[in-house]
């Protein structure tokens, strides 16, 4: 359950976080990259979810300190390059993770098998935006670098055991470690110094602590199914 | 959508400029008359490439900018189905946006082109996006009634003169086949829902019916472009003809929603075998049209946003592609076909 | 196509199934042929439209003139004989 909840809730606000870029990506084809990528995430929840119970009521009913996401996803989208930085971060590790489970026995090996293409997808688009994003301009490599630093302290996170997920941890952060160091090593910027998770939030977001924008975020996800309990739609 | 884009500059030179022009011009018009395509690089009277321009850009405008007033509830869909196809729609309809921009290109000009005009204002969409959507049914009578008469519109230019158009067409009429329904569904299920469901679903009909109507354009006696449109058979029926058929397939699938539709004048005329229905305000559509609706500021800001954020974004990753094409030491590499396989 | 910010036209071929040529599907805007191919595909196979696909830069088309059409096109309308219709076979032959 905790597993299920936990990587069901990483793909549920990953897939809302990128559903809020529709109508405004910096080029027409990225929109529909996004939502492809938004649409993949948001089937991999429900599936998840599915495990646990109703997807609706758990998705539309529980409180904030119910979700088992990590820190990472629910950041707010920033510009392109924290997008991007977010997506490299996340889908590195999700590939990883999603990649042992299909070969193991649990009860996801089914739905990662599944998941793991479309993840493969995800990887090599972040990578392929953070080549050009830290090779292009002087601009976008300085935007770039600022959402990688940004964003590192969440990474600490998804290393984290988690009950149900029956991994490596270490393997699984040593071979992110490389995938990443290597895509930020072509892209021409610098893997970012300092402690992997704030001293304060190291895994807090799988005990459910997180971060300010997530309750607003929740706001705007719940309260139209909140405001008619019971209705269908 | 063609492979190749308008050539202006390689024009026949027998007999004198006049005689090759009529020429040409016949030659057009016996394609037109004999329902064959005009293709790209085919002679066209400029009137008919800038009438097509015009049109073609007006609708793929009208795509990008309908996503907005549907993305304002993806992050508010209240069950997760309904995220996953809202959010499949205004996919969509970026794409759709896209092959309309692309099947312009083929007339000779740019997508850029395009865009700059549209966020100077000198080109126009569809009014209908400049309408809020307040409530959730707001996304159902969207997909029911705008995109319904989207569709009414759209499916005579699947038989469009102008081939790449039409080829956009026909995808694009293929897969907004589930727009519509979805919609309905969506009207459906709060119409039979609780009271609160039911008068969301009806006060979202009651706002979206008459700027829906509006949609088919000016009546027939008041359109600028209607009838050299449907001489080049660009366009195949009449604005009111359209308005007509929409009405007619509108009341009965009102009454199958449980909802009605916001036109006391609404009735079958026996005689005719159609329904007569009221009076359209067309000093709101003028108005709207103006740019005095109340989103026509909102909309044009946001895509002007989106463009001018998103600057950086283009600008790095064509730099990245002429850094790469230099190391790689010829601009030859990128002109192979490139292959990928499932 | 002038300022920094215009990516160059592709046109897209998309194989809808093994066994099939690749047919023209459109065209789409994009820096470099790798992120070519990457939007095509998600462009022009969301709804598993294809197996296979091929972008070709816009550019590198040459295309025959609507102007040659005649003496290109023409010249071949003329020789039936080319067509297996065109000969005639006593009935009964079979295999042929």
């Amino acid at each position: 359950m905790t597993a299920a909840l936990a990587l069901g809730d990483d793909a549920l606000v990953l897939s809302h976080r990128l559903g809020e870029w529709a109508g405004h990506a910096p080029v027409l084809e990225e929109e529909v990259a996004l939502a492809n990528i938004a649409l993949d995430l948001l089937g991999q929840a429900r599936m998840l979810l599915s495990f646990v119970g109703d997807e609706d009521q758990l998705a539309y009913l529980r409180e904030e300190r119910a979700f088992r996401n990590v820190q990472l996803v629910e950041q707010p989208n920033g510009d392109f390059a924290h997008t991007m930085a977010r997506q490299l971060y996340f889908s590195v590790y999700q590939h990883l993770l999603y990649e042992e489970l299909a070969t193991g026995e649990g009860e996801f090996a089914d739905l990662a098998a599944k998941a793991v293409k479309e993840v493969a997808y995800h990887r090599d688009h972040a990578e392929q935006w953070v080549l050009r994003l830290g090779d292009g301009t002087t601009e976008s490599h300085e935007r770039m670098q600022l959402a990688l630093d940004a964003l590192w302290r969440y990474t600490g996170e998804l290393f984290e055991p988690v009950e149900g997920v029956d991994v490596d941890a270490h393997a699984l952060r040593d071979g992110w470690l490389a995938a990443v160091t290597s895509v930020v090593d072509r892209a021409t910027l610098a893997l970012p110094s300092g402690p992997q998770a704030g001293a304060w939030a190291a895994g807090a977001g799988r005990q459910g602590l997180h971060t300010e924008p997530f309750g607003r975020m929740l706001a705007e996800m719940q309260h139209l199914h909140r405001s008619h309990p019971g209705a269908s739609w | 959508m063609a492979a190749v884009t308008a050539d202006q500059t390689t024009q026949g030179t027998a007999g004198t400029a006049d005689e090759a022009e009529a020429g040409r011009l016949a030659a057009f018009d016996a394609t037109v008359a004999a329902d064959d395509r005009i293709e790209p690089r085919d002679w066209m009277p400029d009137a008919y490439r800038a009438s097509l321009i015009r049109q073609m850009a007006q609708h793929a405008h009208s795509e990008i900018i309908g996503m907005q007033p549907e993305a304002n509830w993806i992050s508010r869909a209240p069950s997760l189905r309904r995220k996953a196809i809202l959010m499949a729609k205004v996919q969509d309809e970026a794409g759709h946006g896209l092959y309309l921009y692309s099947a312009a290109e083929t007339l000779g000009t740019s997508r850029e082109e395009l865009l700059d005009k549209l966020h100077a204002g000198r080109q126009r969409y569809s009014s209908i996006f400049n309408y809020p959507t307040l409530t959730w049914a707001d996304v159902g009578a969207i997909g029911w009634l705008v995109d319904g008469a989207a569709i009414t519109n759209q499916v005579p230019l699947c038989r469009c003169s102008y081939g790449p158009y039409a080829r956009a067409m026909v995808r694009i009429c293929k897969e907004e086949s589930f727009h519509q329904r979805q919609g309905y569904e969506l009207l459906l299920a709060l119409s039979r829902g609780t009271p609160a469901q039911h008068e969301m679903a009806q006060d979202a009909v009651n706002r979206w019916w008459w700027p829906s109507l509006m949609m088919f354009g000016p009546p027939d006696d008041a359109s600028a472009h209607s009838a050299q449109s449907m001489a080049w058979r660009i366009k195949r029926h009449s604005n009111d003809e359209l308005r007509r058929r929409f009405v007619d397939i509108c009341v009965p699938q009102a009454q199958a929603l449980g909802l009605t539709l916001p036109d006391p004048d609404i009735r079958w005329n026996e005689e005719l075998g159609q329904h007569d229905y009221g009076e359209i305000d067309w000093t709101e559509f003028q108005e709207v049209l103006k740019g005095n609706g109340p989103c026509n500021e909102q909309r044009l800001t946001q895509r002007r946003t989106a463009h001018e954020n998103g600057a950086w974004v283009r600008e790095a990753a064509a730099a990245y592609a002429d850094k790469h094409a230099a190391r790689a030491g010829t601009a030859g590499t990128a002109a192979q076909p490139v292959e990928a396989t499932a | 196509m002038s300022s920094s910010t215009d990516w160059p036209l592709w046109e897209v071929f998309v194989r809808s199934r093994r066994g099939l040529s690749h047919t023209h599907a459109g065209s789409l805007h994009a820096p470099d042929a790798e992120m070519a191919l990457r939007n095509a595909r998600d462009l022009y196979t969301r709804r598993s439209e294809g197996v296979s696909l091929w972008v070709v830069p816009s550019t590198e088309i040459t295309a025959s003139s609507p102007d040659e059409k005649d003496s290109f096109f023409e010249p071949a309308g003329d020789k039936p004989y080319r067509h297996p219709t065109f000969y005639e076979i006593p009935e009964g032959v079979k295999h042929l």
